[in-house]
């Protein structure tokens, strides 16, 4: 493996992580906390959507996205064959 | 049969489990002691990882916390477990790829320096035995509630279980029983918020029945809200702290529990890279089940404690009643001598004081569910604290004999020599965190919640930095650490003990609460080990190597000394 094959994995690595990561901050602080107010507004069936974020919504996006990673990096891993068997 | 007998049935079949896993995985060299030979299934070490983390402060006291501060409440749910987020994309697969035993261990060796690999070991003992010692209290207090025997008798029972599978199975024992933990104690959390959830909205899923109706069709949400306008408390829905402090608190708990050295070392126990990204997902996928439970269990059991209490005759109020007032953990004082209670936000009208902390275990009993469903509440809720104290106590072990005595103190003692420190150290860990569950000093409680601005303030950064900057030299390291958990120790002594002339809720910095203060205090490592790198020698060749190595998934191989 050379070296800048692995500089390329690293940075598509990186985008992965700024990818998710964004997300988790936008599910979590943004959604049920700076604008919990603003989304309490809307409702979701018996919810205030702003306090199902904070007390549900987060959770289930929080399990996703580990999900996701571990998809994700499995197939960087393969097409760069850094995968074990 | 009573509660009583129940609760011995089954705490007697779940022991007998755990001590019979701990005989047939008993630890026989360091590798099996501090990583259980490194060969765990992925989804066993889910499990293991899930009751690892979920303390007696999730099974006990989260539900009651969100119950009585209602959308406060959610910096824990979503602290707790956003937490693993990070875990799993910036940690778990690299210290795995690194693979050694402890964190102490990467510390030292990736910031090439003994001072380091101290300071370290320093933050790991910290955060290790202020969490430690909140375990065994609830241990205690399990017992004396629902077997009546004396606090501290159950505090001692719970040090002997853990000393027996924790000193022979090391992490191998503690791990299978872990997972058996995790089956006992999931069971026990979600058969009372099934039963419940249906007995108020008809809908078997407490998630769901959670958004749900009452029986005259309005949603229990809003029904709660008018329950607490008409009381004098503030909305269910809407919060009283602040949103820089919900915020703050918020992130703190998240990359404290990223920072957790007993939380770490589990993925240290998988084969492969690949492995330690599937069991971050396990883990917080089986934490999820509990944690998406824990805010339905609030408000059903908020509900049913007000119209059950609220303004009804004294003499008339169930049974559960009076046997929690038997603990002393409700008060109920007749101040204006009408016979009724009258709960109320108003303390000079309020008569009664419920401790959070039965909320999760009186709930089945207010809600009339039979006897061998308060009783599994119990055995759920010691699984939880043993699962928890077992974890912690193998990272004191292992910080003793390996970080200290192994790395440091005398490099050439022998693998037999080594298992009979990390197995003495074990028993000492035990024997002290025994102690402080018979005589809680006042700080114990007030530190749990704090061990998580401790471990986000020293290791978060350290370990963060380590894999993402090649830059990151031992200078900047050291004293990043130094000053994040100094910078927090500091804030937190002057306003919870009171010293370095202490202060009030008025002089907090900015209106940051101390537990959101660990947010503070890991941005301040992370500023002083970036500076301070940046004017002092790059690492060594070496150095920069293990790190282009770490990234790389393949060839993970096995954990060596």
């Amino acid at each position: 493996m050379s070296n800048n094959q692995e500089k390329k994995y690293w940075k598509k690595n990186l985008k992965y992580l700024a990818i998710l990561l964004s997300i988790w901050f936008l599910v979590s602080f943004v959604f049920g906390i700076l604008l919990v107010d603003e989304l309490n507004t809307i409702r979701l069936g018996g919810f205030k959507l702003g306090f199902w974020f904070a007390q549900q919504g987060a959770i289930y996006v929080f399990v996703i996205l580990i999900f996701v990673y571990i998809k994700l990096m499995n197939k960087l891993d393969k097409e760069f064959g850094f995968n074990e068997k | 049969m009573s509660i009583q007998v129940w609760t011995w049935i089954l705490v007697g079949i779940t022991f007998t489990l755990y001590i019979g896993i701990a005989i047939w995985t008993r630890a026989g060299s360091t590798k099996e002691f501090y990583v259980a030979g490194g060969g765990v299934s992925p989804l066993a070490n889910g499990l293991a990882t899930a009751a690892d983390w979920m303390s007696a402060a999730s099974f006990i006291s989260m539900a009651g916390l969100i119950s009585f501060n209602g959308y406060d409440g959610s910096v824990y749910l979503m602290g707790w477990t956003g937490g693993y987020v990070l875990l799993a994309l910036l940690l778990a697969p690299y210290l795995r790829k690194f693979g050694k035993f402890t964190v102490p261990d990467f510390i030292g060796d990736r910031y090439y320096s003994n001072v380091a690999r101290s300071v370290a070991v320093f933050c790991a003992l910290l955060v290790s035995f202020t969490y430690v010692a909140g375990q065994m209290r609830g241990v205690g207090l399990v017992f004396s509630r629902f077997l009546e025997v004396d606090i501290n008798t159950g505090v001692i029972i719970g040090m002997v279980i853990v000393l027996f599978y924790a000193v022979l199975g090391g992490m191998k024992g503690i791990t299978y029983t872990q997972v058996a933990q995790y089956c006992v104690l999931i069971f026990a959390f979600m058969v009372p918020a099934i039963f419940i959830s249906i007995q108020m909205t008809g809908n078997p899923i407490p998630q769901l029945g959670f958004g749900g109706v009452d029986e005259n069709g309005v949603y229990l949400l809003d029904k709660l809200d008018g329950l607490h306008k008409e009381l004098g408390f503030s909305e269910y829905t809407s919060g009283s702290k602040t949103t820089l402090d919900v915020f703050l608190i918020t992130a703190a708990l998240m990359f404290g529990t990223a920072g957790l050295p007993h939380v770490i070392v589990r993925f240290f126990t998988v084969k492969r890279v690949v492995d330690a990204r599937k069991s971050a997902g396990w883990a917080l996928l089986f934490i999820a089940i509990l944690y998406t439970t824990a805010p339905a269990i609030a408000l059903f059991a908020r509900t049913n404690l007000i119209e059950t209490v609220s303004n009804q005759e004294y003499e008339k109020l169930p049974e559960w009643f009076n046997n929690w007032e038997k603990t002393g953990l409700i008060k109920f004082d007749d101040k204006n001598n009408d016979g009724r209670v009258q709960y109320v936000a108003d303390a000079s009208k309020n008569e009664l004081i419920v401790d959070k902390d039965i909320m999760v275990l009186a709930n089945p009993e207010i809600a009339g569910l039979p006897n061998w469903v308060i009783a599994l509440v119990a055995a759920g809720a010691l699984a939880a604290a043993l699962s928890t104290a077992a974890g912690l106590l193998l990272v004191i072990s292992a910080s003793v004999s390996h970080d200290l005595i192994k790395k440091m103190i005398n490099p050439n003692i022998s693998e037999k020599g080594e298992l009979i420190a990390a197995r003495l150290s074990a028993v000492v860990a035990v024997c002290v965190a025994g102690y402080f569950g018979i005589n809680p000093p006042d700080f114990v409680a007030a530190t749990v919640a704090l061990a998580f601005g401790l471990a986000a303030a020293s290791f978060f950064p350290a370990i963060v930095l380590g894999i993402f900057s090649k830059r990151m030299n031992k200078e900047g390291a050291i004293l990043g650490m130094t000053v994040g958990i100094l910078l927090m120790l500091f804030y937190m002594m002057k306003f919870k003990f009171d010293w370095f002339g202490g202060g009030t809720k008025e002089d907090w910095w900015f209106g940051i609460s101390p537990e959101g203060f660990g947010t503070v205090a890991m941005m301040a490592n992370f500023i002083v080990s970036i500076i301070v790198s940046r004017f002092t020698p790059a690492p060594p060749k070496e150095v920069i190597e293990i790190v282009a190595n770490i990234r790389i998934p393949s060839g993970a191989g096995e954990a060596t000394h």
